[in-house]
């Protein structure tokens, strides 16, 4: 049982780091993309291949995995990036699924629907949870210097942003390269972990599911993507207890709804998560019950 | 410093600006006059490069002006954009730390925002989406500072402000000038705009019809019938 839960926990650090690749690209820079879990593939693929078949220890075919998806990512970027408009989304859209297709289609060398097996598997819960906690405080510290700003500067307002010195088009590809990273690496390490790999792992409701945690958690807030995808990424695994898998969909749309409809900007809008807020926010709601219980005593009196 | 020579720019079939020169001094404030669609807009976005033009049309210090908006801005030339265009999600201290890109962090930077703008300090935490149009402009161009520029250039900083607004901004455009900066202003204010330059030009259809001193220009008699409204 216990080496159950380990399980569940080691897949939802991999998708978190991939989740908050999608945080930086969607919740910060404000580019829509439905096809994150091809940059996955990529990078899981990329990874298998080059241990099976270029025999290279486990960590560096990671970063040829990593290496993969980010070409890939500037590949579109630079054919789309510079448009304004909807072309970027629908560019994910489109390599999200030829790279399933892809993949289907040449069973010789990734071993088409049939997947890709005997991969050796060197990722384990430590590996995992290391990693991810090195990239959030990564992403924090680059959040918080300049060209994190640049990113937020041009969600916010595209021209603004170029008229005090901001090269959007290259800031978007940063952001985007750093989310083609952050995926491939989760893809990496999660044919790593599973030791075998189907084309239908990356399908597009992986991608929406991506895309959906960050912005359940608040475009713009790495805690909030963290606190979305610890509670969202695991979900089917709580459900299973009860044999509810097929309420998963069903918790996914009414959330949404619950979200969309009392906090549009999602569970911790732009803000962060910090101690010292909610110990703020405590405090004020703990002097309001007082107050409010004062009221109420002295009416009675 | 900054020499305009012989700009055009055309959209598509509509020619905006033929021929267009001038030159910004150092230290000085130039006005550009002009009625709707007079091209001065174009002219502004034509200097930030964010619309392309021939090169070398725009020179500063004798070099041909970079191309790309960015890289202008890393030149120290800043473009505060007609209708204020600030970050409306972020707070007033982060606005004002984003104008700072170019250069790093600030700390001087946003301490002298503060003193320029006191109503600016006393709001650093409020949303900017949730100021006054006239703070909203302040904080436009208090950001535009924070590159710390050798010109800025103010697209109708009046525009849709009130009046008593309208004369503070104009008041700070000359406190701007006083610290340095050499300021190249476009208005549809004729007035306040010529009394505040101490050069001017109008823009006609695309072309400059008139340059002289701003005071030359008040008392000009075809600009006060067309511009200034009538008589004066």
């Amino acid at each position: 049982m216990l080496s159950y839960w380990t399980g569940v926990a080691t897949l939802t650090g991999i998708y978190l780091i991939a989740t908050l690749g999608v945080s930086i690209l969607v919740g910060f820079t404000g580019l829509f993309s439905l096809g994150h879990a091809g940059f996955m593939a990529i990078g899981a693929y990329g990874t298998a291949l080059a241990v099976k078949m270029l025999h290279l220890p486990f960590y560096a075919a990671i970063l040829v995995g990593i290496l993969a998806s980010m070409l890939a990512g500037a590949l579109i970027g630079k054919a789309t990036l510079r448009l304004k408009g909807d072309y970027f989304v629908i560019a994910t859209l489109a390599i999200g699924e030829c790279t399933k297709l892809l993949i289907e289609n040449i069973p010789s060398i990734t071993g088409g629907a049939r997947g890709l097996a005997d991969i050796p598997r060197k990722t384990n819960f430590f590996v995992v949870w290391t990693i991810l906690v090195i990239v959030v405080v990564l992403l924090h510290r680059f959040l918080n210097a300049k060209h994190g700003r640049g990113c937020v500067a041009v969600r916010e307002e595209e021209l603004a942003a170029k008229s005090i010195g901001i090269d959007t088009t290259r800031t978007k590809m940063l952001s985007l390269l750093i989310s083609c990273a952050l995926c491939g690496m989760a893809g990496g390490l999660l044919a790593g972990y599973m030791g075998y790999l189907y084309p239908i792992m990356f399908t597009m409701a992986k991608s929406n599911e991506l895309t959906m945690t960050v912005i359940l958690g608040g475009a713009g807030s790495l805690t909030g993507t963290i606190l979305a995808g610890l509670v969202l990424i695991p979900l089917p695994e709580y459900l299973r207890i009860e044999s509810a898998e097929e309420w998963r969909m069903v918790l996914y749309g009414v959330l949404v709804v619950i979200v969309v409809v009392f906090k549009p900007s999602g569970l911790m809008g732009n803000k962060e998560f910090t101690v010292s807020g909610l110990l703020r926010r405590l405090k004020k709601w703990f002097s309001k019950e007082k107050r409010n219980g004062e009221k109420g005593a002295g009416e009675r009196g | 410093m900054l020499h305009v020579q012989k700009l055009s720019y055309a959209y598509k079939k509509i020619q905006a600006l033929t021929d267009v020169s001038f030159e910004l001094r150092d230290g000085e404030i130039m006005s550009i006059i002009g009625a709707n669609g007079a091209g001065k807009s174009t002219l502004m976005k034509c200097i930030a490069g964010v619309l392309k033009t021939q090169e070398n049309a725009v020179q500063l210090d004798g070099r041909p002006l970079a191309r790309r908006p960015h890289q202008v801005v890393q030149h120290g030339v800043v473009l505060v954009p007609e209708g204020r265009w600030i970050f409306p999600g972020l707070s007033v201290e982060e606005n004002l730390e984003i104008g700072a890109y170019v250069v790093g962090s600030s700390k001087q930077g946003k301490e002298r925002a503060f003193t320029m703008f006191p109503k600016l300090k006393d709001r650093r935490r409020q949303r900017a989406g949730t100021l006054s149009g006239g703070e909203q402009q302040m904080l436009a161009i208090a950001r535009g500072l924070m590159s710390d520029p050798k010109i800025i250039m103010l697209d109708e900083p009046s525009l849709g402000l009130a009046p008593l607004i309208v004369n503070d901004i104009f008041s700070i455009i000359q406190q701007i000038n006083r610290e340095g900066v050499s300021v190249l202003l476009v208005e549809q204010n004729a007035r306040k705009a010529l009394n505040v330059a101490d050069r001017a030009c109008v823009l006609e259809q695309g072309r400059i019809v008139k340059q002289g001193t701003g005071s030359e220009l008040a008392s000009d008699e075809s600009i006060i019938s067309a511009y200034l409204g009538g008589k004066k």
